[in-house]
């Protein structure tokens, strides 16, 4: 029996180094970047090494899809919406090394994002800047930063600008975020479900959202209906990506997964990244796309002391985000 | 001399054996599992999770709407199932095939095509608000979805009951004199109640798990629209698995209390029927 199954076993393995399949675990609006992406990397993985690799996505909840991964789900790859949550397959998976983040270029982020409003075309209620968003009257969708892991980012680009405009003084900062929550008419779980309730229903004067996720909004229904604003200060969000290491070790797909992490930073991947909306990290990509990218003061997650940190002040049980409600 | 009883029908112990079995492995053990990972919170912490104001609200607002679905469903329900078995009319299987499609539906679906009627700008939504209502987004909202959700539990648990209550039985009321109220409170009420406690009891249970449907019309407000699934959602995304699975064995507890008493009163009414 034993020499039945090492027999059939044996061509497997052969085939395997012919073919090779990656897992490639993704949070909900990257699938349309990835489909372009992993066409682009076949190709280039098969010129270089004679290699066909097929890869098979899986999209979700950036925290819903971290869990999976931790309860087994077999990825090679993670590519994330938020550091928290890569960091989550460390300390509560232990399945990649504590230093993931160093692993590759630019904080393991090879493409970013921005946090932008959507407005209705003409922008009726005349919405420049944070400050607009706290007027009484003011209609403001976002998602729930308690189950969105996107939505994290608005309520710290929200939080960053306050704390600027007061000169961080947190007595005036917290009454901001207060006043800016109770204008907030719909809390959505997701990020694509703010989207809808937004675009869709027409609720609220204001929508918060990722620059690519705006973007797709006004490329899905019409240029003639939305508009993006871009505010005076916003925050660099940025997506992680990480090989996840004991799967690849069990599956010996280790070199693949690297390399098709690392091509993402190569002049092919940022082109089409910078296609999908997301901010490419290379200059010369950045530089063409500029028109598209417009130039604002970008504040980063250590400015809030990483993502433990800003978990725990902010997100966590009795932090900032509750204690709005509370109040 | 005979120790055991044997059944008429064989191989009681077999079967006994193996439901015990299947229960365990399809109910028992992933229930344990849950209370089992509770208990690695600590009963401080346990109690400081159950008895905060978001989680207290959260189970109000889910027992609360959950119960209000259930007596809705409990009226009307039972309407729509005595107009199915008693009349016929040109396009019964259709309205018949209806009933169930609550049932089919990705709750998902269902959600968002509530949201979409009921949000002000819906068409529903838009009547009700003329009115000075608002349906979305709030605890009424709320209640709309899980009735939708709710609503076939009722209806197919009385129709077969009715279906076997005989006209004759009625009409010997009537000429034993009992106007319509009083064969209605005591000749068909008596003998369907049973099955529209099941049926209502399958609804409220059913509904306070909801999520999928629920989540898109609540708006998800903390304190005052915020279910209690959501809240486990949220414990998960912090990757707070005790927190979430005290939650769910707070709401498990209540159910099963409520469900209990449930067939406890039934019991009591078919033996109040027997005697």
């Amino acid at each position: 029996m034993a020499l039945l199954i090492q027999g059939a076993a044996r061509p497997v393995l052969a085939a395997e180094k012919k073919n090779v399949t990656l897992l490639n675990v993704s949070y909900d609006p990257t699938r349309e970047l990835y489909e372009d992406y992993n066409k682009a990397f076949a190709k280039h993985w098969k010129e270089q090494t004679g290699q066909t690799v097929t890869i098979h996505q899986s999209h979700g909840g950036s925290g819903k899809q971290a869990r999976a991964i931790i309860d087994g789900l077999d990825a090679d790859i993670a590519t994330l919406a938020l550091g928290f949550d890569v960091d989550a397959l460390f300390s509560k998976g232990g399945l990649i090394s504590k230093t993931w983040q160093s692993k590759l270029p630019e904080n393991s982020a090879p493409y970013t994002s921005t946090i932008v409003f959507l407005v209705k075309k003409g922008n009726p209620k005349a919405i420049k800047d944070w400050d607009d968003l706290v007027k009484p009257g003011t209609g403001v969708i976002t998602p729930n930063p308690k189950t969105s892991g996107g939505a994290r980012w608005n309520y710290l680009a929200a939080w960053a600008f306050a704390e600027k405009k007061f000169n961080g003084d947190a007595a005036q900062i917290k009454p901001f975020m207060t006043k800016l929550f109770r204008n907030v008419l719909v809390l959505d779980t997701g990020a694509r479900g703010a989207t809808i309730t937004f675009v869709e229903r027409g609720l609220g004067d204001v929508l918060i959202a990722w620059e690519n996720e705006a973007f797709l909004a006004i490329q899905e229904l019409g240029k003639d209906k939305f508009e993006i604003v871009m505010p005076s200060l916003s925050i660099l969000a940025e997506p992680s990506v990480t090989v996840v290491d004991k799967v690849v070790k069990k599956h010996g797909t280790g070199e693949t997964a690297k390399a098709y992490l690392e091509y993402l930073y190569s002049e092919e991947g940022q082109e089409i990244i910078a296609q999908h909306y997301y901010r490419p990290r290379s200059k010369a990509v950045a530089k063409k796309y500029a028109a598209i990218f417009p130039a604002v003061h970008l504040v980063t997650i250590e400015h809030f002391g990483g993502w433990q940190k800003a978990q725990a002040d902010h997100f966590a049980d009795a932090g900032s985000f509750d204690q709005i409600y509370q109040a | 001399m005979k120790f055991k009883r044997h059944s008429v029908i064989p191989g009681f112990g077999f079967t006994l054996g193996f439901t015990l079995t299947y229960l365990s492995l399809i109910v028992l053990i992933p229930l344990s599992l849950l209370f089992l990972k509770a208990t690695t919170l600590g009963w401080e912490h346990f109690w400081h999770t159950v008895v905060s104001a978001r989680v207290l609200a959260s189970l109000r607002l889910s027992f609360g709407t959950a119960l209000a679905s259930a007596l809705v469903n409990a009226v009307f329900g039972l309407l729509v199932a005595w107009v199915l078995v008693r009349y016929d009319f040109p396009g019964k299987k259709i309205v018949d095939a209806l009933v169930d499609l609550p049932f089919a539906l990705p709750t998902a679906v269902a959600g968002i095509a509530l949201t979409t009627l009921y949000a002000p700008h819906g068409w529903m939504g838009r009547l009700l608000a003329g009115l000075g209502i608002k349906a979305a987004f709030t605890p009424l909202g709320i209640t709309l979805a899980l009735i939708f959700i709710g609503l076939p539990f009722v209806v197919r648990t009385v129709e077969p009951i009715l279906q076997d209550f005989e006209k004759e039985i009625e009409e010997a009321a009537f000429s034993l004199g009992a106007n319509r109220w009083q064969t209605f409170c005591k000749v068909i009420l008596p003998a369907i109640l049973p099955a529209l406690l099941t049926g209502c009891a399958m609804a409220f249970s059913r509904a306070v798990g909801e999520y999928g449907s629920v989540v898109f019309i609540a708006g998800n407000m903390p304190l005052k629209t915020e279910i209690a699934p959501l809240l486990i959602m949220t414990k998960l995304e912090q990757y707070d698995y005790a927190g979430a699975t005290a939650i769910a064995g707070v709401m498990l507890v209540i159910s099963f209390l409520l469900l209990f008493a449930t067939h406890l009163f039934q019991a009591w009414t078919r033996q109040y029927e027997r005697v």
